[in-house]
C-alpha cells in the first residue's frame, strides 16, 4: 500500500468519527454568510482533494507566472550596491545627506563624485570597506564629536523666570527665548539626547548634555535638533574647547553665568600658537591650530574653557638630553630646569603637561606627555620589567 | 450594457460607500502616506492600478474555477494569493519598463501585498455577484475614492504644517481628528443613490 492510500483511509477513519459526532449536533442551516451557501452534508474526501489541487494548481501558476515575469523582466543590479549596503552603518540617520542607507549605497557606486567616507557612524572602517568595494579611494577622515558650546548648567546659571510647558528645549525656545537669563546658552531639556539615535548623549544632573566619545558617531542629529545652536561638530584630536557660545558683552554673561565667556582676552594673550581670536565678544579656538596644550584652560578666570583630556601626564627627560636649555625656553610654568650642557629635570609638580617641549626638544628626549609617542623604548622597557 | 448601473456602482464605491470613510478599511496606509501630496498621488494611481486589474483576475478565477468546483470557501486565501502575486509582477515589470515610475511607486507597492482594502474589492465582487463589467467599475470606483481620500487628506496636513498646532495635537492626533470630521461630511452622501 503506497503512501496515498495510507493517506486516504487514515482521512475516511477521522472523517467517520467527525461523522458520527456531526450527526448528533444539527449542522446550522443558514449563517455561513459572505455568498456562501450552506450545506446539509459535504463530501469530504473528494473536496479535500479538489481543493488541495485548486490551491496547488493556482500557487503553481502564479510561482510560474512570476519566474517568468521575474526572468524576462530581470534589471541589471550591480552587485556591489548590496555589498555596501552590508557595510554601511545602517542606522538610517541621514548623515551622509542621503535619504537613507540604500540610497547611499547606490550613489556611492553609481557615481564616481561621491565620496566614500561620507558614512559617520560606520567610521574609517566603513570608509575603507566602501573603497575597496567601489574601487574608490579612501580620504582619511578625521574622527569628529558634538561638542557642547555652553557649560551654564543648573547650578552655574540663572533663569529669567520659571518655564512650566513641555520639557523640551524646542518647545521652550517659544517661550521668550526660553527660561535662561543667557539667551545663547543649553536650555537643558534635552532635545538633542532624545534625538540622539545612538544612546551617546545623556542628561547630567546639573541639566547638560553628556556626549560619551566612545558612541558619539558625530552624525549631527543633535547638532540639526538644537534650538540654541550650542552643539557643534568638532574634530576629535581637538579636546580644547571655549565652552560657552554666548556673544553678549562680559558684564551680561556674568549676570546669568558664572562659567561664560566674558571676553577678556587673557586665553588670547596666553595662548603660544596664536590659535585662539576674539570675535563678537566671545574667544574662538581654531581647531587647525589648537596644539590642544591646555595653557588658556589654566589662565580662564571663568573657567569657561573646558578642557576634555582625562589626564595631562608630566614631561619627563630621559639620558638622551644633551643640556641645550630649550625645554627651559619654551615652557610656560618653568617646570623644566637645569644647567647647560647638562642633564635637565622636569618638576613634575609644576608641569601641567602640555607638551609643548616635547615638540620642542631637539634630541626628542623628552617624553611622558599626550604628545609624546605612546610607545617610546623606555616605556615599553619599564612595562616589561614591572 | 446598463450604462446607469455601471455609474450609480462608480459613484456609490468611491463617494457612498467610500473605503476610508465609511468602511474604515486601509487606514495605515491612508495614516502614513498622506503627509505629502507627492506621495498621496503616487500612492492613489498605484491603488487605482492594482485594484482594478486585481478584481478582473479575481473575477475570472472566482466565476471559472471556484464556483463550479465549489470551492468558494476558499475566496479569502486566493484572493489574497492573487492581489500578492499581481503586485509582485507589476513590481518587476515596472522595475524593468519604468525605472522612474518604479523609483516613485516602487516603495508603495511592498505595502499594497497585504492590504485589506485591495482584498475587500474582490471579496466584495464575489459577494454581491456582480459581472465582469460590474466587477472592473466597481474596482475603479473603490480606487478613485481611496484616491479622493488620500488627496484631501494630503491637502489638508500639507496646511496644517504651517499652523501653530498645540503640542498634544501634533502629528497623528490632529490627523485622526481631521479623518473623523471629514468622514462625518461624507455622510452627507448617504441618501445619493438609492440602488
Amino acid at each position: 500500500m503506497d503512501a496515498y492510500h495510507l493517506l486516504s483511509e487514515i482521512v475516511e477513519v477521522v472523517w467517520a468519527v467527525v461523522a458520527q459526532i456531526t450527526n448528533v449536533i444539527p449542522l446550522p442551516s443558514m449563517g455561513v454568510g459572505g455568498g456562501i451557501e450552506a450545506k446539509e452534508t459535504v463530501d469530504f474526501l473528494p473536496l479535500v482533494k479538489l481543493t488541495a489541487a485548486f490551491v496547488a494548481g493556482v500557487a503553481g501558476i502564479f510561482g510560474l507566472g512570476l519566474a517568468i515575469t521575474a526572468k524576462k523582466f530581470a534589471v541589471e543590479m550591480d552587485p556591489r550596491i548590496e555589498h555596501v549596503k552590508e557595510v554601511l552603518a545602517n542606522a538610517h540617520c541621514g548623515a551622509c545627506g542621503y535619504a537613507g542607507c540604500s540610497s547611499y549605497a547606490e550613489a556611492v557606486v553609481m557615481d564616481p563624485e561621491v565620496p566614500v567616507n561620507l558614512c559617520a557612524p560606520g567610521g574609517d572602517k566603513c570608509a575603507d570597506a566602501v573603497a575597496r568595494i567601489t574601487g574608490k579611494v579612501a580620504e582619511k577622515t578625521e574622527p569628529r564629536i558634538a561638542r557642547l558650546f555652553c557649560q551654564g548648567g543648573a547650578a552655574e546659571s540663572t533663569r529669567r523666570f520659571k518655564y512650566e510647558g513641555v520639557m523640551d528645549c524646542r518647545a521652550a525656545i517659544i517661550a521668550a527665548g526660553g527660561d535662561k537669563t543667557c539667551l545663547f546658552g543649553c536650555l537643558g531639556y534635552g532635545s538633542c539626547a532624545r534625538a540622539c539615535p545612538f544612546s551617546a548623549m545623556t542628561m547630567s544632573d546639573d541639566n547638560l548634555p553628556v556626549i560619551d566619545p566612545e558612541r558619539c558617531t558625530a552624525c549631527g542629529k543633535c547638532v540639526s535638533t538644537c534650538p540654541k545652536m550650542v552643539l557643534e561638530l568638532g574634530p576629535m584630536a581637538s579636546q580644547v574647547v571655549i565652552s560657552c557660545h554666548s556673544k553678549d558683552k562680559g558684564p551680561v554673561v556674568r549676570k546669568g553665568c558664572n562659567v561664560g565667556c566674558i571676553s577678556c582676552g587673557t586665553c588670547v594673550k596666553t595662548c603660544p600658537y596664536e590659535a585662539i581670536t576674539l570675535e563678537n565678544n566671545l574667544a574662538r579656538i581654531d581647531f587647525a591650530k589648537c596644539q590642544v596644550c591646555g595653557l588658556c584652560v589654566r589662565k580662564c578666570p571663568t573657567l569657561a574653557i573646558r578642557d576634555y583630556m582625562p589626564e595631562r601626564e608630566a614631561a619627563y627627560i630621559t639620558d638622551k638630553c644633551n643640556g641645550c636649555t630649550i625645554c627651559q625656553k619654551v615652557c610656560p610654568v618653568n617646570a623644566a630646569s637645569g644647567e647647560i650642557k647638562k642633564k635637565h629635570n622636569v618638576d613634575a609638580a609644576r608641569c601641567i603637561g602640555c607638551g609643548i617641549c616635547v615638540v620642542k626638544c631637539p634630541k626628542k628626549a623628552i617624553i611622558g606627555t599626550f604628545r609624546a609617542p605612546r610607545k617610546s623604548p623606555v616605556h615599553a622597557e619599564t612595562v616589561g620589567a614591572a | 450594457m446598463d450604462y446607469v448601473k455601471l455609474f450609480e456602482l462608480v459613484v456609490a464605491a468611491s463617494l457612498i460607500n467610500n473605503f476610508v470613510f465609511t468602511r474604515f478599511l486601509g487606514l495605515c496606509i491612508f495614516f502614513g502616506v498622506s503627509k505629502k501630496m507627492e506621495t498621496a498621488v503616487g500612492m492613489s494611481i498605484t491603488f487605482t492600478m492594482v485594484m482594478v486589474v486585481s478584481a478582473a483576475v479575481s473575477w475570472i478565477i472566482y466565476e471559472y474555477l471556484m464556483v463550479p468546483y465549489d470551492l468558494t470557501f476558499l475566496k479569502i486565501i486566493i484572493f489574497i494569493g492573487v492581489v500578492a502575486a499581481l503586485v509582485q509582477a507589476s513590481d518587476t515589470v515596472m522595475r524593468k519598463i519604468s525605472p522612474v515610475l518604479y523609483y516613485k511607486l516602487g516603495v508603495y507597492l511592498a505595502l499594497i501585498a497585504t492590504n485589506c482594502i485591495i482584498i475587500a474589492v474582490p471579496l466584495i465582487n464575489s459577494g454581491e455577484g456582480y459581472s465582469f463589467i460590474e466587477s472592473l467599475f466597481f474596482g475603479l470606483g473603490s480606487g478613485l475614492g481611496f484616491s479622493l481620500a488620500l488627496i484631501i487628506m494630503a491637502s489638508i496636513r500639507e496646511k496644517l504644517e504651517l499652523a501653530n498646532v498645540p503640542a498634544p495635537f501634533q502629528g497623528m492626533p490632529l490627523a485622526f481628528v481631521t479623518t473623523g470630521l471629514i468622514a462625518l461630511a461624507f455622510t452627507g452622501f448617504a441618501g445619493l443613490i438609492t440602488l
